[in-house]
């Protein structure tokens, strides 16, 4: 692994494309759901410590075990951990790493192209004719409707748009690390604060836009969402800790392969723990900050309380792409503000997107002993059968939803407690906190040492039971009286009525999974060869 | 929502000025702190 290596060109960059990675459509969809329905008080209590116990040590944690296989030439989850363990098995750990980013990405590029359609129609003004059944055109624009009704080319279909995000996508892949990842990050993430802080103001000057209706006030809106309700009942609320912990987990993109492969790519002293908590921050800043500010009372005002529930109970989906196109067709220049805060979720989405190809670019270069061109090839043939599978079975989205819970939620999981457990019991907390604070611009509070060793562990656990418990044994979180009734996840697979859509795509995980496992058995021969080859030049 | 909003906000303007405030040649980022007590002389 001595060849010339990537890098990025400025410490200012790499924040930027860690942030960009991590700031997505949850941070102004998801977030402000969750917080509405559970109430603002419990919630934030139950997000900030959520916050400081899983997200920001897990940050920091992969920051440092990115650096650190760096430094050593590799930049794939499978190499680095194959290099900080020196053992046979260590190469397999990683495995997740690989299939995680590229699995999501097979779907998110799929929602990045409704975010392009929806602005691009937003802007053309069909979004504000009169009468538009936001929910019809949802289910036609997504083929939510039915399966391969989506494989048109219109302007209010999304293939066209999805074809320009995927090549668009590896277009800047293909352009590398600078000149690619950064360089969009550097624009788009700046851009999207920015167009953020303008839908903002103009919710925030909304008012009570119907005299008629004097409670539907922006005031109110906010209160819908932050009023602190009863704090210590809900505390006591175990769904509330599930949904408050999952939204940090997904939010800040830890156990995506993601951190610790943009890590890999700094210099070999760069200071990691207050770009670590910079991006965190500014991801924070994008959810709670401007997220949870403008989606929710905008909703409201136009909505009123009843209104908003259901749309908060509809989940992302329904409130970004039903309800939120009717609330900006009620709203004063809503067709502009529309196409800007689609243009604005495309850019989250993008900045993600981009994000999720590169740990598989660096495992194929460096497993494979492929170059950029390769790599980016074969990285466009695998994601491209998986996106078309997911654009063609669209009916109710059954594809992209059994993807994103199998992958996107319980392999994040175990990859994030492998990455906790290899930091603070394989490679050990102190020789662990002495790589991150090499080159370090400030210390990382000595706490966090007992708090990464033990506390991050068990809380990451006990998430990850809960939500097994729940979302797939379907346990209602009672000892009294349990009851245990399996979730449509796994009804989907087994049982009387299983769903050909839902079998076939847990098929295609598992061919993923092989193929990727057999992938890493060759790139261990390859690295194993080059060690080899080391020692006997040296 | 104030406690909330005003902990993020400031939280990432801090670090913003200090990313900001740092040092701007990337070939000067390391060793900016000895990693431990007993490296002081790296300072």
């Amino acid at each position: 692994m001595s060849k010339p290596q990537e890098a990025w060109s400025s410490r200012l960059g790499v924040i930027l494309a860690v942030a960009g990675s991590a700031v997505g459509l949850g941070n102004f969809l998801r977030f402000p759901g969750l917080a509405a329905q559970y109430g603002g008080g419990a919630f934030m209590i139950a997000y900030f410590v959520s916050l400081v116990v899983i997200g920001i040590p897990i940050c920091w944690i992969e920051w440092t075990l990115g650096r650190e296989g760096g430094r050593s030439g590799f930049h794939s989850t499978s190499g680095i951990f194959h290099v900080l363990i020196r053992r046979p098995w260590a190469k397999y750990l990683g495995v997740i790493g690989f299939v995680v980013p590229v699995s999501i990405y097979m779907y998110y590029v799929y929602i990045e192209a409704w975010c392009l359609g929806y602005a691009v129609n937003a802007l053309t003004g069909r979004l504000s004719e009169p009468g538009v059944n936001f929910a019809d055109f949802f289910a036609q624009f997504t083929g939510a409707g039915q399966d391969g009704v989506a494989l048109k080319f219109g302007l209010q279909d999304v293939g066209i748009f999805l074809v320009a995000v995927f090549a668009l996508n590896f277009y800047f892949i293909y352009r590398g690390i600078s000149k690619g990842i950064e360089l969009v990050c550097k624009y788009a993430m700046p851009a999207l604060i920015v167009i953020a802080i303008i839908i903002l103001a103009r919710v925030l000057t909304l008012g009570t836009p119907d005299a008629a209706k004097p409670d539907q006030s922006v005031l109110n809106g906010l209160g819908f969402l932050w009023n602190p309700g009863e704090i210590g009942r809900g505390l006591l609320n175990p769904q509330l800790w599930l949904a408050a912990a999952g939204q940090i987990f997904f939010s800040l993109s830890v156990g995506f392969g993601v951190i610790i492969t943009y890590a890999s790519y700094l210099r070999k002293q760069d200071d990691i723990v207050l770009s670590g908590l910079t991006a965190s921050a500014a991801n924070e800043f994008c959810e709670v900050g401007l997220g949870g500010l403008i989606t929710v009372p905008a909703a409201f005002v136009f909505l009123g309380a009843a209104g908003t529930s259901s749309a908060v109970a509809s989940g992302s989906f329904g409130l970004g792409f039903n309800v939120l196109p009717e609330v900006f067709a009620r709203m004063p220049g809503g067709q502009v503000f529309a196409t800007i805060f689609f243009i604005l979720l495309f850019l989250a989405a993008i900045t993600s997107s981009l994000s999720m190809l590169q740990p598989g670019i660096a495992f194929l270069e460096e497993g494979l002993g492929i170059g950029r061109r390769a790599s980016v090839a074969l990285l466009g043939l695998i994601t491209a059968v998986g996106t078309l599978f997911v654009w063609y079975f669209s009916k109710d989205l059954k594809a992209l939803d059994t993807i994103d819970f199998w992958v996107g939620t319980l392999m994040l999981f175990v990859q994030a407690t492998i990455l906790i457990i290899i930091f603070g019991w394989v490679v050990g907390v102190e020789k662990g906190w002495k790589i991150a604070h090499e080159g370090a611009e400030m210390r990382i509070p000595n706490f966090f040492k007992f708090v990464i060793k033990f506390v991050t562990p068990a809380f990451l656990l006990a998430i990850f039971v809960m939500f097994t418990l729940r979302s797939v044994f379907g346990w209602n979180f009672s000892f009294a009286d349990p009851v245990f009734d399996p979730t449509g996840y796994v009804r989907d697979l087994v049982g009387d009525s299983p769903n050909r859509v839902a079998r076939m795509t847990m098929g295609l995980i598992i061919i993923m999974t092989v193929f990727t496992i057999v992938l890493v058995n060759i790139a261990g021969k390859v690295w194993g060869r080059a060690e080899k080859l080391g020692k006997e030049t040296a | 929502m104030i406690l909330s909003v005003g902990f993020v906000t400031g939280l990432f303007a801090w670090c913003i000025f200090r990313v900001l405030r740092g040092p701007r040649d990337p070939q000067k980022l390391a060793h900016i702190e000895p990693i431990e007590e007993s490296e002081a002389d790296r300072r």
